[in-house]
C-alpha cells in the first residue's frame, strides 16, 4: 500500500471509531444533550477536556511557531497550561457545584439579571465562533494535503461527521469521541517525535533529548548548538528571543486567564458527577495536555536544526537543488516551501538575513516531520489523522456551546420559558445543526481575519468571563450593577484596542505606538484589570447582592449539599 | 463544641490560604522564573539548558500538573477534615 492509500484507511478507520461511539452514545434528555447526564468520571473527563483544547492549531502550527520564535514560544506554552491552574483552583469546583448547564446559567443567576446573562450569552458565542472558523478550515487543510482531496471537499467531510455525532450524541456523544480523539491525537503526536529524539540525540523521551547533546559523535548540547547557528545566520539566539519582557509577561497572563475563562472548557466541569471529581479532572486534563505541551518546544528544537542542517548543510554554505531530500521537492508542490536562488549558485540557504533564499511556512515543523526523519509511510498517515482528531474535537465541543446558548439560555431561560424538555432538546439540535452549516461556511470562506481574531476570543474571555465569576464565587457582596459594568468595560476597553491596532491602523501596530509596550494579544489582561476595578469601585457605592444571592454563593463554597454558614 | 457556622468560616479561611500558597508557586515559577528573571536564571546551566529558558518552556508546566494535584489531595483532606465533604 502506498502512503495515499494507507491515510484513507487510518482516517477512514479513526472515522468509523467516532461514529460508532456515537450511536452508542446517543443522547436522550437534555441533561445528557447539555452535560451527559453530569455521570463522566474524572480521567474520561481530562482526556476529553484535553481534545477539546487541544485545536488543530495546537496540533498543527504550534511547534512550528515556536521554532521560529525560540524562547517567545513560552507565552503559548505557558499561557496556554498556567490557565489550568486557575480553573482547578478558582472555578471549576465552584461552578460544579452551582450545578446548571452553562456559563450563561451562572452569570445570569448569580448577577440576577437577565442582562448580564444575555451579555455573556453574546460573547460566547462570539468567542465560540471566532474559535471554529479556524477548526473546519484545518480539517479542509489536513485532508487537502494528505489525500489528495479539495479543501472544500474536505471541510465537507469534516462536517458530516461531526455533525453526525454532535446532533445525535450532544455532549454525552462528544465527550466520548473525544476521550478516543485524544487517544488518536496524542499517539500521532509522540510517534514521530521520539523517533527523532532517538536520533538526534539518542534520547528515548523528547523532553530530555531538548537538553541532551548530539549523537553525531560532536558532544555538543543541541540548544547551545541552536543558539550557534541562529547567531551565525543573523537570527535571534534561540533561547533568548525578541519579544519585550513586558509584553511576554502580558501575553503570557492573558492566554492563562482567557483560557479560565473560555466558554467550552469551564462547561467540561460540568459534566463529573461531583465537586471532587471537578479538582481531579482538571488534574487529569493538564496532565494530558502537557504530554503533548512539553513534547512540542522539544519537536521545535530538533526540527529547526534538521531543517537548517538539511537546507544549509553540515558545512553551512548551503545545499545543491538536485542533491535535496524528496520531501522538500514534496512540499514546494504545496507552496509551504519556496526557493528563491537569489545569488544564482544553485544552492539554497536559509538565513535570518539578505543571505536567505528560502521561504518556509511554519505548519511544516509538524506536517513533514516523518518526512524529515525517513519514517514509515503509517506515520505519515497517522499524523493525518492526528491532524483531523485535533480539529473535529475542537469544533464539537464549540459547536455545541454555541447550540447550548441558543437552545437554553436564549429560549429557555429568556424567551420561551414555558417551554417542554423535548421541545428544548429539539431546538438543541437544531441550533448545533445550523451552527455547523455556518462553520462549514466559515471553513470554506475563511475570512481573511481569522488569524486575527484569535487574539479576540482570548481577550474576549479574559476581560469579561473570568474576573465574574470570580467575583461571583469569592465576594458575596459583589452586585449586579458592579459586575455589569466591570464586564461592559472590560471588553469595551479590549475590543478597541485590538480592532484599533489589527483593523484601523494596521500599520501602528508596533512596539512604540501600543500602550506602555503591550501588544493587541496581551491587552486582555488590562483589560481584566479594568474590569475588576470598575466592578468592585461600582458595587462599592451600590447596595450589596440580595441576601439569597449571598446564601447561593454560601452554598457553591462548600461542597456538602446542605450546609450554610 | 463548635458550631456548624465556625466551622463553615475556618473551612473557607483555610481554603483560601491554601489557594493563596499554591497560586504563590504558580507565579513564581512561571512569571518570575520563565519571564521576569529568565535572564539571570539563564546564567545558570541545568542539564543542557538554561535554567531560566528551562522553566519557560518546560518546568513551569511540571509544576502547574504537580500544584493541581497537591490541591486536589489537601482538600480533599480538609472537606474531611471540616466535614463538608459530599454525601
Amino acid at each position: 500500500m502506498d502512503v495515499q492509500q494507507l491515510t484513507f484507511l487510518i482516517v477512514g478507520l479513526s472515522f468509523a471509531l467516532y461514529i460508532g461511539i456515537a450511536i452508542w452514545a446517543r443522547a436522550g434528555s437534555t441533561n445528557e444533550f447539555y452535560v451527559a447526564g453530569g455521570g463522566v468520571p474524572p480521567i474520561l473527563n481530562g482526556m476529553a477536556t484535553a481534545a477539546d483544547w487541544m485545536s488543530a492549531a495546537s496540533f498543527i502550527s504550534m511547534a512550528g511557531l515556536i521554532s521560529f520564535m525560540g524562547y517567545d514560544g513560552a507565552v503559548y506554552l505557558m499561557g496556554w497550561t498556567g490557565g489550568y491552574v486557575l480553573l482547578a483552583l478558582c472555578l471549576a469546583p465552584y461552578l460544579r457545584k452551582f450545578g446548571k448547564f452553562t456559563v450563561p446559567d451562572f452569570i445570569g443567576d448569580r448577577y440576577y439579571s437577565q442582562t448580564a446573562r444575555s451579555v455573556a450569552v453574546i460573547c460566547a458565542i462570539f468567542i465560540c465562533f471566532t474559535y471554529v472558523a479556524g477548526q473546519m478550515r484545518g480539517v479542509g487543510v489536513v485532508f487537502s494535503r494528505f489525500l489528495e482531496v479539495d479543501i472544500v471537499s474536505g471541510v465537507l467531510i469534516g462536517m458530516a461527521i461531526v455533525f453526525f455525532y454532535t446532533v445525535l450524541g450532544g455532549m454525552k456523544g462528544i465527550t466520548y469521541t473525544q476521550v478516543a480523539q485524544y487517544c488518536v491525537m496524542i499517539f500521532a503526536y509522540l510517534v514521530p517525535a521520539i523517533f527523532i529524539s532517538l536520533m538526534l540525540t539518542g534520547h528515548v523521551l523528547p523532553q530530555t533529548g531538548f537538553g541532551a547533546t548530539l549523537a553525531d559523535g560532536s558532544n555538543i548540547y543541541l540548544l547551545h548548538k541552536l543558539d550557534q547557528i541562529s547567531l551565525e545566520l543573523g537570527f535571534a539566539e534561540y533561547t533568548s528571543g525578541s519579544k519585550s519582557t513586558i509584553d511576554v509577561f502580558f501575553i503570557t497572563f492573558a492566554l492563562m486567564v482567557g483560557t479560565a475563562g473560555l466558554p467550552h472548557v469551564i462547561v467540561r466541569f460540568f459534566t463529573v458527577p461531583k465537586v471532587r471529581d471537578a479538582r481531579k479532572s482538571a488534574g487529569w486534563a493538564l496532565l494530558f495536555i502537557a504530554v503533548l505541551y512539553t513534547t512540542a518546544p522539544s519537536l521545535a528544537a530538533f526540527a529547526r536544526t534538521n531543517m537548517i542542517d538539511t537546507i544549509n548543510g553540515p558545512d553551512m554554505q548551503g545545499t545543491t537543488y538536485e542533491q535535496a531530500p524528496a520531501w522538500i521537492k514534496n512540499w514546494e508542490k504545496t507552496g509551504l516551501i519556496e526557493w528563491d536562488d537569489k545569488n544564482q549558485d544553485g544552492k539554497m540557504f536559509y538565513a535570518g538575513d539578505e543571505r536567505n533564499e528560502m521561504n518556509i511556512d511554519r505548519d511544516i515543523m509538524v506536517l513533514a516531520n516523518p518526512e524529515i526523519a525517513n519514517l514509515p509511510g503509517w506515520v505519515i498517515a497517522l499524523v493525518a489523522a492526528g491532524g483531523v482528531a485535533a480539529a473535529l474535537s475542537t469544533s464539537a465541543g464549540l459547536l455545541l456551546v454555541i447550540s447550548t446558548s441558543v437552545s437554553h439560555d436564549l429560549l429557555k431561560r429568556n424567551l420561551m420559558p414555558s417551554i417542554s424538555e423535548r421541545g428544548e432538546l429539539g431546538y438543541a439540535r437544531l441550533a448545533a445543526a445550523i451552527a455547523i452549516l455556518i462553520a462549514g461556511w466559515f471553513g470554506i470562506n475563511p475570512p481573511a481575519f481569522v488569524a486575527q481574531v484569535v487574539a479576540f476570543a482570548f481577550g474576549l474571555a479574559a476581560s469579561s468571563f473570568f474576573p465574574a465569576i470570580i467575583m461571583g464565587i469569592f465576594s458575596k457582596r459583589m452586585n449586579s450593577i458592579g459586575a455589569v459594568s466591570g464586564m461592559v468595560t472590560g471588553i469595551v476597553f479590549t475590543a478597541s484596542y485590538i480592532v484599533f491596532f489589527k483593523f484601523i491602523s494596521p500599520e501602528l501596530n508596533n512596539q512604540e505606538s501600543w500602550w506602555f509596550g503591550i501588544s493587541p494579544e496581551g491587552i486582555g489582561t488590562l483589560g481584566m484589570l479594568i474590569n475588576f476595578s470598575i466592578a468592585f469601585t461600582v458595587a462599592h457605592f451600590t447596595p450589596a447582592a440580595p441576601a439569597e444571592v449571598q446564601q447561593m454563593v454560601e452554598r457553591i463554597r462548600y461542597p456538602k449539599s446542605e450546609i450554610t454558614a | 463544641m463548635k458550631t456548624r457556622k465556625e466551622q463553615a468560616e475556618e473551612y473557607w479561611k483555610a481554603n483560601l490560604s491554601l489557594l493563596f500558597k499554591l497560586l504563590s508557586v504558580w507565579f513564581v515559577v512561571s512569571f518570575g522564573a520563565g519571564i521576569l528573571f529568565v535572564d539571570i536564571l539563564n546564567e545558570f546551566s541545568f542539564f543542557g539548558f538554561k535554567l531560566g529558558f528551562w522553566f519557560a518552556q518546560q518546568g513551569a508546566i511540571y509544576t502547574f500538573v504537580i500544584l493541581i494535584f497537591i490541591y486536589v489531595h489537601r482538600m480533599n483532606a480538609m472537606d474531611k477534615k471540616f466535614d463538608v465533604e459530599e454525601d
